[in-house]
């Protein structure tokens, strides 16, 4: 009996189903009232942005298409007031790779593609640890190799390497250098005794208390006068050591801040499991160290790429370079703003690029936002 | 599970051996002449209110915290400062932490093989297949490829359990391992952990779940201030302690 009176009494709980979220219509008057004209300030602001767009804009299109000239020559160009799109055509391939042997150009251009092919591969999550790392080891390598020739491949003095392709390969062999380098400082900063923590501390903070333009020139300058005759590199390799030191000592900065915010729980479970502290730094700090600071490293990267532009100074014709010579050819002068222009077009395009190849491998893997 | 799981201690043969062990944090004298010993098979709770130095005590077992006086012993290895004795005794003796300490960075089924991987240098095969049999055991398997942040802090934790087992330890530390724990959880972890004392593990668990004492605890161990208070079997210690401290500190954790 009481059972029964028990079991009457019972309710069964039954859930509610889910809805969807409620959506918000926003007509477009709404929208600009709230995104554009919420406040007098914020008015103001937008009415001031949009006249200078309005002013703008019509200049810039006029002289990038309308006004522009997209066949013909320098004689063609001079009579228009647009922008003279045949000089940067002509110039694309010395802009590319500089007095590179036009008959050898199928050789960085592997290089190129890769460089390409590793980046699709990274992203797609095809590679993964040990392979993918040795493979982005292996890559400057490979760019060298395929660019300078070996192995019977026809050689090509360094002098004539230049354009775009050297630009990169600066900025390639910079990165991949310098991040190891980079670690092994930080970790030296942050695990090591006090001599190699001093060690570690001076390096880092001699470097980045001195401008990279100051750097190139010790090296390229400087370094041949104190050095005897046999101990002295190529100029070329000189300044890419400066450049590796100097990315450095930024990248041991960025990663020691990495290393910080890993929880001590995470080295005591590896060593709790008999991991020598070797591996536990190795394969538990310092993989979570670098995914944690992913952002300020790719933003070096996109710094140390835009930095080779100034080894024009010591003497090294790079992207940038090329641009520099190309103005001043006699067959086009006057057509600087168009070099200029498709420079920075160029070094943005790449950069912008870089930057959200960046933010894409954030939000991959477990600690990102899509898992 | 409610019956209460034997004692399987068959030898006498002592795997740890803590003897009159001091130690300091700076000027805190944080472990008093802690001695303690634990036979093969036996199982041991400890439990005293927070700061008592019930996790420095088990840490000190695996030298993640270092000792300054007395000696302590894990499998006949004096733990000093030779580096390769520490090693081989971590590899002896698994623990279990009360925030997991899973590695984010890797999936589940990496979790496991790490270790017998880059510290016994297993095959990585060999160690999957192990660790796969060891998921299976704590009843995640379906959840190998998964990373930790995916899994419920039940779930993590019962992978940190199979992580450790996969080094084939022969002590068990547990700090607290349901402490983190969200009510419903705690019982799917308490239930590995039952199933681990009946097949014969020995193992110190910090705890304060007093029915899992009762129902495995060969002693049961009541710190404060550094010092052992009282040692007894579950069954007297929780009926009948024998010192006012501990009859205040069970009134205290039974009123909830
Ligand atoms: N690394 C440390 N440095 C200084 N004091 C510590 C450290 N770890 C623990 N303590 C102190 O030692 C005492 C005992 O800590 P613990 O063993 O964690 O206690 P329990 O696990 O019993 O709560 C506490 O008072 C705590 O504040
Ligand atoms: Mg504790």
């Amino acid at each position: 009996m009481t059972q029964i009176t028990s079991e009457a009494d019972t309710k069964t709980f039954e859930p509610l189903a889910a809805r969807g979220a409620p959506t918000r219509q926003i007509g477009p008057l709404n929208w600009l009232r709230k995104n554009l004209f919420s406040g007098w300030l914020n008015s103001l602001t937008s009415l001031v942005l949009i006249g200078v767009l309005l002013w703008v804009l019509p200049v810039m299109i006029n002289w990038l298409f309308l006004d522009a000239v997209f066949r013909g020559n320098g004689e063609v160009c001079r009579q228009s007031a647009g922008a003279c799109w045949p000089f940067i055509y002509e110039k694309i391939p010395v802009l590319m790779v500089g007095v590179y042997p036009q008959e050898l150009i199928w050789r960085p251009a592997v290089a190129g593609v890769a460089l390409l092919a590793l980046v699709y591969l990274t992203f797609s999550d095809r590679i993964r640890g040990f392979v993918l790392i040795s493979a982005w080891l292996a890559l400057p390598l490979f760019a060298l190799v395929m660019i300078g020739g070996a192995f019977g491949m026809t050689e090509v003095n360094q002098s004539l390497w230049g354009g775009l392709m050297l630009s990169i390969l600066l900025a390639l062999v910079g990165v991949i250098v310098s991040i190891p380098l980079g670690v092994m400082l930080a970790l030296g900063r942050f695990y090591g005794s006090p001599l190699v923590k001093a060690l570690c501390i001076g390096f880092i903070e001699l470097i980045r208390g001195v401008p990279l333009i100051t750097i190139l020139f010790m090296v390229s300058v400087m370094m041949p006068l104190f050095l005897p005759p046999e101990m002295i590199i190529n100029n070329l390799m000189r300044i890419q050591i400066g450049m590796i030191f100097f990315s450095a000592a930024y990248m041991a900065e960025v990663i020691r801040g990495g290393l910080q915010a890993i929880p001590k729980g995470q080295t005591e479970a590896s060593l709790a499991l008999g991991v020598s502290p070797n591996r536990t730094i190795l394969f538990v700090i310092v993989p979570q160290a670098l995914r944690h600071v992913l952002p300020p490293l790719i933003g070096r990267c996109i710094a140390l790429f835009k930095d080779t532009s100034l080894v024009i100074i010591v003497g090294l014709l790079d992207f940038l370079g090329m641009i520099k010579g190309a103005a001043l050819d006699p067959d086009w002068l006057g057509f600087q703003t168009e070099a200029y222009f498709f420079a920075a077009f160029v070094y943005w395009l790449i950069c912008y690029s870089l930057s959200r190849y960046g933010r894409a491998l954030e939000n991959r893997g477990p600690n990102g936002a899509k898992r | 599970m409610t019956t209460k799981i034997e004692s399987r201690v068959t030898t006498n043969e002592t795997v740890i051996e803590v003897a009159k062990v001091n130690k300091w944090f700076g000027d805190f004298h944080v472990l008093k002449d802690v001695s303690l010993s634990v036979k093969k098979g036996e199982r041991i709770v400890i439990c005293g209110p927070s700061g008592s130095g019930k996790s420095t005590l088990i840490r000190c077992i695996n030298h993640l915290e270092e000792h300054q006086e007395g000696r302590i012993t894990v499998n006949g290895t004096v733990l000093d400062e030779n580096l390769k004795n520490i090693t081989n005794v971590r590899r002896e003796v698994g623990m279990v932490f009360q925030q997991f300490n899973l590695f984010p960075h890797m999936t589940i089924l990496d979790n496991l093989c790490f270790a017998p991987v880059w510290a016994r240098n297993m095959p990585r095969k060999e160690a999957e297949d192990t660790a796969v049999m060891y998921l299976e055991r704590v009843g995640i398997a379906e959840q190998r490829d998964k990373y930790p942040g995916q899994l419920s802090g039940g779930q993590q934790q019962r992978v940190a359990i199979a992580r450790s087992l996969c080094m084939n330890p022969s002590v068990m530390l547990f700090d607290e391992p349901t402490s983190a724990l969200d009510p419903e959880m705690i019982k799917e972890v308490l239930d590995v952990m039952v199933e681990l004392a009946s097949s014969g593990m020995t193992m110190i668990c910090v705890t304060h779940e007093m029915s899992f004492a009762r129902l495995v605890a060969d002693r049961v161990i009541f710190m404060d201030g550094g010092e052992i208070v009282e040692e007894n079997t579950p069954d007297k210690f929780f009926d009948n302690p024998q010192i006012d401290r501990t009859q205040k500190f069970l009134s205290q954790i039974l009123a909830h």
